[in-house]
């Protein structure tokens, strides 16, 4: 079986500074893929360069689609969500307005409002803050509602930059749950990135580890928990 | 009272060129996050292109359309050509380029079509209202309230103009919807075009046509969307009205003003509003959590 996304020799850089130094990775259907790492190894460059969002060189091929030469807004077009770090709702809109434009590339109207639905059935607390600002939402609905967001472009790949970033750890658990039902139920693929190691591996089923712009170690889930380096460097303990 | 009544009357008709105007400066904030200072000389240009068309012998209301048309394309085309290679350049040099689209039109107006003070008709029939106030102004007050009220309805209930919102407020974040950002801000330039052409149509019968018409009024129009509030339309018409108003009030009212110093007032208006309420009078709060 072909993968959803084959990335190779992936190079980004901001400026004159190179980040990412040539990754191959690749991402299997319906598959949950965690990249983990320390600070400014990469990792939310590497989900930047798969949307277009930095300079980045080599190929990303969504099925055989070359995405390297695309701008952000025809990336997402292709069928790629990206949750970026630090949410980025749009904080002046109502918490609905921002699910709607999540859909702005589709045009099927019904289907919107009938997604509008599905997003407030896995986050019942959006549909009490639909008219509400976004920017006045807590940290936990705002990623939420970033999630809900991304999901309303019926998404074939999901990225999400650092999702648990400073919410409280019951508002954390919640949110994987739920992120682990829309995977298993819609069979969305997804690519997380995550501080939080032990966390990001409960949720997915493969593993890189980034070290400094390259891939170190890579493997299912289960193997790189047994990985001495890893659990010392990374799980502690 | 009937002097206090003129002057009121008189103020709203100011007003209204002002609203008209500080509308087209509103869209295009809305589009660009900056006030444009080439807003009026395009809309004098726009302007000259309508006197041109029915010198040529066009009917009036075809002339005024396709002159929208037109203003709008060119505004497209000013964010496609100039200011995309500019996307990454910082303010200062955005706000050189500005100044350098003042100059070119200013210039270009006037090597085209010479500097002399021409008439420019009016759609609406002569005459006045109840000896008070033209019939011009009121056909303007409400092309004015039209304005706005299409202005309102597109960015809430159109999928585009929420999607100008987005692509302003958030740029990397619309791109992640799949909005297309720099088309969106290409449109917002086209869009501020137009409206600047409706102000210039609208405002010329009765400031004349000529290369320098709006140098005085686009000082307004900037006063007129402060004090309404940058970021809302509706404030801005407001705005407009309320700058026409105080305006003459103070003209008329404290003798050291009179006439001379009404543009004073203007800046003086700026000035306050900005210190002790920089969102405007009617400007959306942006609440932010602490």
């Amino acid at each position: 079986m072909s993968q959803l996304l084959d990335v190779k020799g992936l190079e980004a850089s901001y400026g004159p500074t190179k980040v990412l130094h040539g990754l191959d990775f690749s991402l299997e259907h319906g598959g949950v893929t965690t990249i983990l790492g320390a600070n400014g190894a990469g990792k939310t460059t590497t989900l930047r360069a798969i949307s277009g969002m930095v300079t980045r060189k080599g190929t990303i091929q969504l099925e055989g689609t070359e995405l390297a030469a695309l701008q952000t807004a025809d990336i997402t077009r292709k069928g790629i969500a990206h949750v970026p770090e630090g949410r980025g709702t749009f904080v002046r809109m109502s918490a609905e307005d921002n699910l709607r434009l999540g859909a702005y590339s589709r045009s099927d109207k019904a289907g919107i409002a009938e997604d509008v639905e599905r997003v407030y059935g896995y986050f019942p607390i959006l549909k009490q803050r639909r008219n509400q600002q976004a920017g006045t939402l807590s940290g936990g609905e705002a990623q939420m509602l970033a999630v809900g967001r991304a999901l309303m472009l019926r998404p074939r790949l999901l990225l999400l930059d650092e999702p648990s970033f400073g919410l409280a750890p019951l508002i954390v658990q919640e949110l994987f749950e739920i992120l682990k039902r829309i995977n298993a139920e819609e069979g969305v693929s997804m690519l997380l990135v995550e501080q939080n190691a032990s966390l990001a591996l409960e949720l997915a089923d493969h593993a890189y580890l980034l070290e400094t712009g390259n891939i170190v170690i890579s493997g299912t889930s289960e193997s790189i928990l047994e990985n001495e380096t890893v659990r010392r460097s990374y799980l502690g303990y | 009272m009937d002097l206090f009544l003129q002057q009121l009357l008189t103020g709203l008709a100011n007003g209204a060129i002002y609203a008209c105007l500080a509308l087209a400066v509103v869209m295009i904030y809305q589009a660009i996050d900056h006030f444009n200072f080439a807003q009026g000389e395009m809309a004098m240009f726009s302007t000259y292109i309508c006197w041109a068309m029915i010198a040529g012998g066009v009917p009036y209301w075809i002339a005024f359309f396709a002159t929208i048309v037109v203003s709008f394309i060119g505004g497209l085309a000013i964010e496609r050509i100039i200011f995309k290679p500019l996307h990454n350049a910082p303010v200062l040099s955005h706000i050189v380029v500005f100044i350098g689209l003042v100059a070119i039109f200013n210039s270009f107006a006037g090597a085209i079509w010479d500097h002399n003070i021409k008439t420019f008709p009016s759609p609406f029939p002569e005459g006045s209202f109840g000896g008070l106030i033209g019939l011009h102004e009121v056909g303007m007050f409400f092309v004015t309230l039209l304005l706005l009220f299409a202005i309102f309805c597109f960015f809430r209930f159109t999928r585009v103009g929420m999607a100008m919102q987005a692509a302003a407020a958030n740029p990397d974040s619309a791109g992640l919807v799949g909005i297309r950002v720099g088309w969106m801000l290409a449109l917002g330039w086209g869009l501020a075009a137009a409206i600047g052409a409706v102000a210039g149509m609208m405002i010329a019968p009765i400031v004349f046509l000529e290369p320098n018409m709006m140098l005085g009024i686009l000082l307004y129009g900037f006063a007129a969307a402060i004090v309404g509030g940058i970021s809302s339309p509706g404030g801005a018409v407001a705005g407009g009205f309320l700058v026409g108003i105080i305006e003459n009030m103070a003209g008329t009212y404290i003798p050291a003003i009179g006439s001379e110093l009404k543009l004073t007032v203007a800046l003086i208006l700026i000035v306050t509003v900005l210190l002790f309420k920089p969102n405007g009078l009617f400007g959306k709060t942006i609440v932010t959590r602490v």
